[in-house]
């Protein structure tokens, strides 16, 4: 008798029914929030940017250490984006349509041996390994504005040798006029080619004065290191007064010919872009505004710049053409 | 008990402002990558997007499958909807265009996924205006419903946004497009079942 609880501590009834009820409702709340939670953010895409890091290692790449060195000629003196942002931060669609796809996927890509054919409207047509055609010419540093149609921008210190040199050496004919350019088609390596996205492999072309330009550049390396696969290795074009697709990447191929080229997003869609796409503010994209970008790693907008600021380099290639028709 | 299943509501509402906060969480910490604002913008459409859908698949459950506990959460659904759309558009015009008014009308006004955007949020507004008991009560209930048929368009003009803002993979709006489209399919057939004169 001793040992049996005062009745004044025995929980009533109704209160015990009560507090099961509350402990059921509150597992059956929490696992819907949970539920409700998880399936938004993973249909949201709300993973995806987590796999940054892991894209990182897979680049195997660190970030380089910035040795300070003279600026040159063409060089801007803006604030180069951080190496984790240029890396990781792609559109290459042979890797995939998210900007994070190609840091993730592109390390299946062998870039050696690699060899470029040189054909079309030369002295003489020839296929050249990589490694002996970047010792024709010193590579120079060059720190260039970067400017995505998408109206995005960063600025990048490239590593590379001037195009012009490479067609000077190989001597076009008289009735070169355009240059094309093509990246290697290797479906099995770039899994985006196994999807109909784009017309496959990608093809760019510039005209024989734009391509002989002292800015335009054929790219190996970035940040004083050799490209990461996802930047477009081993070799790029880089046209930095042009909108970020006519720099094609993993070229394979370039051809001296006197008809223009055609080009793989305006074969995908004439409308938006064109042959030429120089950079322009006052030329609309048909779907947003080109009157400015987002400077990757700033918050707000700032202004675009006609030409992204080469004009003084590169305006009078144009002067015989209507910006607005030739977009 | 007062209400079945009191837990349902509270917890889908919580729930579904998860990822609003692990979004915010992400930017604060530089999580989301090298262009925030625009993986930010692209989370916050998408979502508000889905729960739009989810709150027009809710009747359709309850015509074919019986189900009421869906109509339970049509409301909150909404709600929840139009709390992500309109994060988007103030991320949109305060972050993005910092509140340049000549940039906003010149993009709502010229670019046509941006008007179709612009013209799906406006039409949320009235509804999450008149999402009351109070406004059902007030405006009687037939012109409630009348009104609120706007989440048709609505959804409809949100999902072209989403498909007219991508640049070659249609393949994320196409679903979204299919799942509007079977949701208003399935409203169409059990209306022709209903209205069938009783053999």
């Amino acid at each position: 008798m001793a040992n049996e609880p005062k009745s004044s501590e025995i929980t009533p009834e109704a209160t015990f029914a009560r507090r099961r009820e509350f402990l059921k409702n509150s597992a059956l709340l929490s696992a819907t929030a949970a539920v409700t939670g998880g399936g938004l953010w993973a249909l949201s895409g709300g993973a995806l940017h987590a796999r940054r890091d892991d894209a990182k290692q897979k680049a195997g790449e660190g970030a380089p250490s910035s040795a300070a060195r003279p600026r040159g000629r063409y060089d801007t003196d803006e604030a180069p984006t951080s190496w984790d942002d240029a890396t990781t931060y792609n559109n290459y669609y042979e890797f995939g349509t998210d900007k994070g796809d190609p840091a993730q996927n592109a390390h299946t890509l062998v870039t050696r041996p690699w060899t470029v054919r040189i054909s079309g409207e030369v002295e003489q047509e020839q296929t050249v390994d990589l490694d002996e055609l970047t010792k024709w010419f010193p590579l120079e540093d060059r720190v260039y504005r970067f400017r995505c149609v998408e109206a995005w921008s960063m600025v990048i210190p490239w590593l590379g040798f001037p195009l012009g040199k490479l067609l000077e050496r190989v001597k076009p004919t008289s009735r070169a006029k355009y240059v094309a350019f093509e990246t290697l088609l290797r479906p099995e390596q770039m899994p985006g080619q196994r999807e109909p996205i784009l017309d496959w492999p990608y093809v760019e072309g510039l005209r024989l004065d734009e391509a002989m330009h002292p800015l335009a550049l054929l790219a190996v390396g970035v940040y004083g290191k050799p490209l990461p696969n996802q930047n477009g290795a081993p070799l790029r074009l880089v046209v930095p007064w042009k909108y970020g697709f006519k720099n094609i990447k993993a070229i394979v191929g370039i051809r001296l010919q006197a008809e223009q080229p055609r080009t793989t997003w305006n074969l995908a869609a004439a409308r938006e872009y064109g042959f030429y796409a120089n950079v322009n503010p006052a030329v609309d994209h048909p779907r947003w505004s080109q009157a400015s970008e987002r400077r990757i790693g700033e918050l707000g907008r700032r202004k675009t710049l006609p030409f992204n600021g080469y004009a003084d380099e590169v305006a009078s290639l144009y002067k015989d053409l209507d910006l607005k028709a030739a977009f | 008990m007062s209400t079945p299943l009191p837990w349902l509501k509270p917890g889908l509402v919580v729930g579904a402002l998860a990822p609003l906060t692990a979004l915010a969480l992400q930017a604060a910490t530089g999580a989301l990558g090298a262009d925030p604002i625009a993986i930010a913008l692209n989370r916050l459409g998408l979502l508000a997007l889905i729960l739009l859908v989810a709150s027009l698949m809710c009747t359709p459950l309850k015509l074919f499958f019986g189900w009421t506990w869906p109509l339970r959460v049509r409301r909150a659904l909404g709600l929840l909807a139009f709390t992500y759309a309109a994060a988007h558009v103030l991320l949109y015009s305060v972050v993005d265009q910092g509140l340049e008014l000549s940039a906003i009308v010149a993009d709502v006004v010229k670019r046509p996924f941006i008007t179709v955007g612009f013209v799906a949020f406006v039409l949320l507004v009235p509804l999450a205006w008149t999402s009351t008991d109070a406004a059902v009560r007030r405006l009687g209930f037939e012109r409630w419903q009348r009104l609120h048929r706007l989440t048709y368009v609505a959804s409809s003009l949100g999902a072209l946004h989403f498909f007219l803002r991508v640049k070659k993979d249609v393949s994320e709006p196409l679903v979204v497009v299919l799942l509007l489209a079977g949701s208003f399919g399935l409203r169409l057939i059990a209306r022709a079942r209903s209205t069938r004169p009783a053999s």
